[in-house]
This record gives structure tokens, sequence and C-alpha cells, in this order.
């Protein structure tokens, strides 16, 4: 049954190393979804071959009726997926303000000449870009920050940027990479909400990678696991948390006490 | 929202009492009221020297979009220059169409140029569009200098001069306020251009191409729209700078005038409008105030050049501005 | 000329014009790889080549005549000379740029090739300055064919230059590390290498490399020029990215097949030598656009 993501058999080799092995999985709509698996699973991977950066040898990515193959990465932004990245990224030396306001790019069109003549078009759009971005920023709680250099702000609310970032492109799935990294509990506590607003207030589906299980347990309706390019196991928390074969792919490997803890 | 400089830097002192309103509006006035009386009291050699600072305003302006806002090293610059000069000498004053009517034409060729060179060559990483844009660069000279319809290595003269309104552009005083209409106009473009969609994505481009395109901009095109807008720059340049000379050669259009308008473009600051407008300034009148400097100029720049980049390790943005 | 003697005549032409163009190439190409730069002084370090040369054979050419052995001689210690400079310019200008913006390196680099390119127009004002070698108009008649002496010592030259590079990236320490550097820097300084010296030592080599080039350029032309270097930089340059940049067999390819190229391209009706250097410049708008890594080059995955 297909959902609003959609991957089929996708198979990515890089100079001879398959780092996704014939990968199928779906993503719901207003759903949270989580993909696990132990370091160097191929979970970016896949974030990179969703969204265009990486192209995938065989296999088909449907997302909302677009083939995502085919686009390059700005075109699977503008048909509706946004992401986050492990290391913020975040683009230096803008403030808070003008980072969210990228987000917004594609969903506008005032062009040279409109900049140029100010046009009344171009100035009501660039009023609504800085209403809508405000908006957002308001949405994550960041929006008192606005005017400060993004780099120079907490951890936590820097992630936070990116994530009011990403949804200032409007999209219908967001992906989120390893967004608790770096986070104490509280701030962890925070995220989790963050993210069910996302789903239930936006009406947003989010896809996240992440490490602590804690987290993912709390916050998935539905996890895959992903272990040397191949899903290993897909199904509820609880169901998850039983199967064999993930307790095995995390055994002997170092984030194997932390998945057992948990 | 693009342009701003440290707030201690003499240029970020001006900067403020620029965004002071109380301010801005008496300097604008002071500013044009010096424009406008600076020929009748700095006499006619002066004049021709400022007709020339202003038209490497508006070159260094076009060069600075592509290269300060977009961050793209453009080492061809001048064929702009080129396509705009020879398009009026060969459409208006070889084929006799109206000066204001060859105009269009002169951008259109350059926009379409820009085009045609940019769209398969901005993808490439910028050490090879830098070497492209240099070679570009050569093949017009080049053609320029070897063509028949482009007069060869003698050019073309004899370029009638253009009437506007009843009015015959005739003198060095006449031409000085007509570059001082274009220098104006072009500083306005810029601020706009910086302040605006387009020029925030040259920002996002220029600081991080992947985090950009993951937020759903299309560098190429945005790359490529700097690149054409700077050619329009340049090619309005060259028409003016057509009919004012009233003839042009193939070797107003070689390596070292990109170079110079790039000098013009970065020694006064990349990136920010007043800072160009000071390195156009620094480039046409070095010579003039250190004559023996004069054949050595591009030595000087090149050295001063050198310096700058190695005594700002975190490149020529200072770390509070754009 | 019959057509045959014509072509075959291109041929030795091609070879030689093809000799200079390697050994400058190469060292575009050793200096990609190892820091990912386009040394756009590399052109320049040329030209100051040839000029070292001459300013040394004018000092030896009492003791050792104007022949080629003082030619060689003086190319030699160019080559020395011009080695250290490269070095010098590397750890002055480059070094200190290597986490700055993109942008940055690429203006110093053009910054450090106007510098050199304006101290020799200002030292020679801009005028062509006669090499003063001696080499003589001796050759080898094969049919209608005619091979000067001096096209051979160059050819020569140039292959035995690149045959005792080859050897030392294959067989010597140092050159393993370069091409370990090339591949993967930061794992190569967490092993132990000495990054720098290795990168120290191939700005010497390519440099000393082109300086040789230009010495011998400088003999086989009979004149230098200070803006002799430019042309060479981008025909060089143009035979690094068709074999491949980063690839030092693709240079030597590379420089083969562009001077094989426009010695057959002025054959063209219409092209003819005028119009070469465009031949050559189309050529590298082509490559770049359609086959950017050339023909020996890894294709990279240019992507996060």
């Amino acid at each position: 049954m297909p959902g609003l993501l959609s991957l089929s058999d996708v198979t990515l080799t890089f100079a001879g190393n398959t780092v996704l092995n014939a990968v199928s999985f779906d993503v719901a709509e207003r759903s949270v979804t989580s993909l696990i698996g132990p370091n160097g699973a191929g979970k970016t991977s896949l974030f990179n071959s969703i969204t265009g950066f990486y192209k995938p040898q065989r296999g088909a990515i449907r997302f909302d009726g677009h083939e995502l193959l085919k686009l390059k990465p700005h075109q699977v932004t503008k048909a509706g997926i946004a992401r986050t990245f492990q290391n913020v990224r975040l683009f230096s030396e803008m403030t808070v303000l003008e980072n969210v306001m990228s987000g917004m790019h594609c969903r506008t069109h005032a062009g040279a000449l409109a900049a140029i003549l100010r046009t009344p078009s171009q100035r009501r759009e660039e009023e609504m870009i800085r209403a809508v971005s405000r908006q957002h920023l308001e949405f994550v709680g960041v929006w008192p920050e606005h005017n400060r250099i993004a780099t120079t702000l907490a951890y936590g609310h820097q992630r936070r940027v990116e994530i009011a970032r990403a949804l200032a492109t409007q999209p219908k799935l967001l992906l989120l990479d390893e967004p608790a990294a770096g986070l104490n509990p509280a701030e962890k506590l925070d995220l989790i909400e963050l993210i069910r607003r996302i789903r239930d207030e936006l009406g947003i589906s989010v896809l996240l990678i992440e490490h602590d299980m804690g987290l993912v347990m709390q916050i998935s309706e539905r996890i895959s696991v992903l272990d040397h390019g191949v899903i290993i196991a897909e199904g509820t928390p609880r169901q998850i948390q039983s199967d064999p074969r993930v307790i095995e792919a995390y055994l002997g490997r170092d984030d194997g006490e932390a998945f057992l803890d948990d | 929202m693009i342009e701003r400089s440290p707030v201690h830097s003499p240029l970020g002192r001006l900067q403020g009492v620029w965004d002071n309103p109380a301010y801005r509006w008496p300097l604008i006035f002071g500013l044009l009221a010096l424009m406008v009386v600076a020929p009748h009291v700095l006499g006619p050699y002066a004049t021709v020297i400022l007709t020339n600072a202003l038209l490497y305003v508006v070159l260094a302006l076009g060069l600075n979009v592509v290269v300060g806002y977009a961050g793209l090293l453009d080492l061809g610059y001048a064929a702009f220059f080129a396509v705009g000069a020879y398009t009026i000498g060969i459409v208006h004053h070889v084929y006799g169409l109206d000066f204001w009517l060859t105009l269009p034409i002169a951008v259109l060729a350059a926009a379409g140029a820009g085009i045609i060179i940019g769209s398969p060559t901005l993808r490439l990483r910028s050490d090879y569009l830098a070497i492209v844009t240099l070679g570009f660069g050569e093949i017009v000279r080049f053609s320029a200098r070897n063509l028949s319809i482009t007069g060869g290595a003698s050019g073309i003269s004899g370029i009638e001069r253009p009437w506007i309104f009843g009015w015959e552009m005739r003198s060095s005083m006449d031409f000085y306020y007509v570059f001082c209409v274009l220098a104006v106009l072009a500083v306005i473009a810029s601020l706009r251009l910086a302040d605006s969609r387009l020029g925030r994505a040259w920002l996002y481009v220029r600081h991080d191409e992947d985090a950009a395109e993951a937020m759903g901009i299309d560098r190429v095109k945005v790359k490529l729209a700097a690149y054409v807008i700077g050619a329009i720059y340049g090619s309005i340049a060259g028409a003016f700078f057509a009919v004012n000379l009233g003839a042009i050669s193939p070797e107003s259009f070689s390596f070292q005038q990109s170079v110079l308008i790039l000098m013009a473009v970065i020694l006064g600051g990349m990136g920010k409008v007043p800072g160009v407008i000071l390195g156009a300034f620094i480039v046409i009148l070095a010579p003039e105030l250190l004559r023996d400097v004069g054949e050595l100029r591009l030595l000087v720049f090149a050295a001063g050049l050198l310096l700058i980049m190695l005594f700002r390790p975190k490149g020529i943005w200072p770390s509070q501005g754009r | 000329m019959a057509l045959t003697d014509l072509v075959l005549q291109q041929l030795v032409n091609g070879l030689v014009l093809g000799s200079f163009y390697a050994l400058v190439a190469l060292g575009y190409t050793m200096v990609f790889g190892v820091v990912k730069l386009l040394n756009f002084a590399h052109g320049e370090v040329y030209m100051v080549g040839g000029f070292a040369g001459f300013v040394v054979l004018s000092v030896v050419s009492g003791a050792l005549g104007s022949g080629w052995t003082a030619v060689a001689f003086s190319m030699v210690l160019a080559m020395i000379g011009v080695g250290f400079l490269g070095v010098v310019i590397q750890r002055i200008a480059y070094q200190p740029m290597l986490s700055a913006p993109r942008l940055s390196i690429l203006i110093t680099a053009l910054a450090v090739s106007l510098v050199l390119q304006n101290s020799i127009l200002g030292a020679t004002g801009g005028r062509y300055v006669p090499f003063g070698a001696d080499l003589g108009f001796g050759g080898i008649n094969l049919g209608n064919l005619f091979i000067s002496h001096n096209q051979i010592i160059l050819v020569g030259t140039a292959g035995v230059l690149m045959l005792s590079l080859e050897l030392f990236i294959s067989r010597t320490q140092y050159g393993r590390a370069m091409r370990a550097v090339s591949i993967d820097k930061d794992m190569c300084r967490l092993m132990g290498i000495d990054v720098n010296r290795v990168i120290a030592v191939t700005f010497f080599l390519g440099s000393g490399l082109a300086a040789a080039a230009g010495t011998m350029a400088g003999a086989y032309y009979g004149s230098l020029w200070y803006f002799m270097g430019f042309l060479i930089g981008l025909k060089a340059f143009t035979a690094a990215v068709i074999g491949g940049i980063g690839s030092i067999p693709g240079a030597m390819l590379g420089g083969l097949i562009l001077g094989l190229l426009e010695s057959f391209g002025t054959m063209i009706p219409g092209v003819g030598s005028a119009w070469k250097d465009v031949f050559s410049f189309s050529i590298l708008i082509l490559v770049l656009v359609f086959k950017p890594t050339g023909l020996l080059g890894k294709s990279e995955q240019e992507r996060m």
C-alpha cells in the first residue's frame, strides 16, 4: 500500500560498495516514522537519495505523484520534501531570520527586474516572506533571537532554526537527520513535543534518523531498521524492540548497549 | 540587508551615517550636488578623468554582481563590455540604426551571450569557471581583432553621437552627465538587487551551495541570473563608451581590461556598493595621481591585491559584512 | 608538398608542441592532485623559468658557449631555482588560504600570476628578449620530411624528464606519498605523512618542469616575452583537462593530444595559424562542458 513517500528496490553503489541494497519502504501521510540502524548502515545515504543528492543506480522513489529519481535536489524540495542535516548547516554570517527566509525562495517568484523596479507585487512578496518566516520561527520558539547571527545561538536553538528553515519551504514531508544529537534531556523532550506539533498542527509527515532509542520509541508510529544497506525489520516500536534480528544487528556494535538499555 | 561593514572601520562609520535616515538624504543630495558642480569647478581634463571613473563604476558594479554577490570568478568580463561597444559600432554606425534602437539590441546580445556561455559552464567548479571565462574573453577579443565586420585591429571609428529629446550628446561635459546618470542607476539597481529575494539567494548559494539546493534554490539558475545581469551592465557601459569615444578598437577589451575591472571590484571592498565605487576611483585615479606608476599600475594593484588577500585570511569579505 | 608529407610534418610539429604542453600540464595536474587547486600562476612560472634560463645562459655562455650544452646547464639551474620559487609561492600565498573561501585562493593565485607577469613586464619593457642560444640548423631528411636536431633533442629531453618524473612517482617514497595525499589528505596526516613537505615537493617538481619547458622554449623559438606564460598556461591547462585533471599520465597524454590537434588544426582551411588559439580554447570549453573528467581522470561523485 503506497504511502506519501514510497521507495521500491532502491540500490546505491559507490566505487564498488553497495551502500543501499534493494531498499523498499513507505512513509504514510501525517505520520512520524523513524529510520534507525547501526552506524554506517546507510541512513544518511538514504536521505541523500531521497533528496536527490545521490542518484541510485536502481529502483524508484515516488512521492506525492512525483518520480524523485529524475529530479535535482532543488526540484525535490519544490515537490514538498525538506530536510535538516546531521551537522547543523545554517548559513554562516547571516541572521536567524535570513536563514529561515531561504526556505521561502522556492515558493516565491520575484525576479531581478521586479527587484530593481521595486514593483508593488515585489514589495508585498517581501513582506509576505518576512511574515511567514516569522510564523515559523514563532512555531519553533526562536523568534526572540531572529536578529542574531544564526551560528552564535545555542546549539539546541540552532537545530530549531534549521527546522524552521526547512518548514519554511512548506513541505509535506520533513526529513530530520539526527535531530536529537547533542541535546540535553530537557531539550529532547521539547523536540518530541515539536515533532508532534509538526505532525498534528501542520499536517506534515516526519521521517527521522535517530540514535536515541528512547526518543525513537516515544515518538514513532513506525520504525524501519537499516543494516548494511538492507532493511532488516519494519514495524511498530513494540515490534522492533523485541525483534531478534534487530537486537542482533546492534549487539557487538558500539551502540548495542544503548539499544538494549532503552 | 546585504550591505554591512564592520562598525569600527571607516566604511563602517560611513555606513552608520547612511543608515540613519536623518543623515541619509542630506548626504545623498550633497553627493549629487557635488557631482553636478564638479566639471565646472575642476575643468575639462578632470572631467574626462571623472567620466572614466564613472564608466568604471558601472563596469565594476556589474562585475560585482557576478563576483561580489554571486561569488563567481569571472576573468573575461571585458567580453560583455566589447559586445555592447561593438554592437553599437556595427549596428548603429555601419548599418545606421538609431542609437536608442540599437541599445536594446546590444543588451540582448550580451544577455544572449551570457546565457550561451553561462548555461553549460556555471555548473563547473569555480576554478574551471575562472579559466573558461578567461578563454571566452580571449575568444571575443581575438574575434574583434580578426574579423572584418568588427574592423579588425583598427576597430570602428566615426561613431555618431546620439540625440536625446532634441539634444545631442556632444561635449565631454555632456557625456560626464550621461555617465553620472548611468552610475546612479547602476548604484540603485545594485542596492535593490542586494536587498531582494535574488540577492539573498546569491548569498545562500555562496555560503553553502548544497544547503541552498536543499532549500529549493536552483543554484545554476541563480548563478546564471547574476552572470547575465553582469553582462547587461557591461554592455550598457560598452554602448555609451562607444559613442563617447566615437571610436573603438580591440585593445580596450583585453584580459588586462577584465583584470582592471576586477581590481576595482576587489580593492575597495568586494560585494559592497560603496567599496566598489571606491575601487573604481582608485583604479582610474591612481595613475593620474602617481605619474610614475602609470605604466606599472597593474603591478602595484596586483601586489596590493596580494597583500590584501594575505592579511585578510578570512578572505575578502570582512567578518561582519557580506 | 604532398598531403602525406604535410601530415607527417604536422605530426612532428605536434610532437614538439605537445612536449611543451605536457611538461607544463604536469605541474597543473600534480598540484591539483595534492591541493585541489588550479594554480593560476603556473603559466607565469613557465615564463619566469624561461627568463631564468636566459639569465643563467648569459652568465655561462662565456665558459660553455651557447650550444645545447650551455642550454642544458642553464635549464637545470633554472629548474632548481624556479622550483624553489614555486615552493615559496605555495608557502607564502597558498598555504594561508587553504581554509578560506574558494574564491579567495583563486584571487590570490591570480594576484600572484599578475605580480610575476608585470614584474617581468617592468623589467623587460614588454619587448621580445632574444634568448641568445646558438643551436644550429642541422637535421635529418626522411624523404620530403625534415626533422631538425633541435626538435629531436627537445622531444627527447621532454621525454627523459617525464620518464624521470614517472619513475619518481612510482618508485620513491615521496612519489608514493604524493599519490596518497592526492587520494586522501587527512588520512595521510593521521598516518604520519608530512603532508606539507609532500605539497612542497609537488610544487617544486611542477615548477621545475615548467621552467624546463620555458628554457627550452626560449632556446628553440629564440626569444622570450613577458606574456608568453599566459597563453601557454591556458593551453597547458586545456591539455591537463583533456587528459584528466589529477592524472599524471593524463597530463602527458593530454599535452600530446593538444599539440597534435593544434598542429593538424592549422591545416583546416579557415582556421590557419591565426585562429589556432581560438581553436584550442574552444576545445577547452567543449571538454569541460561534455567530459570534465577528461580521458583518464576519475569521475567525482560531486555531491555531499
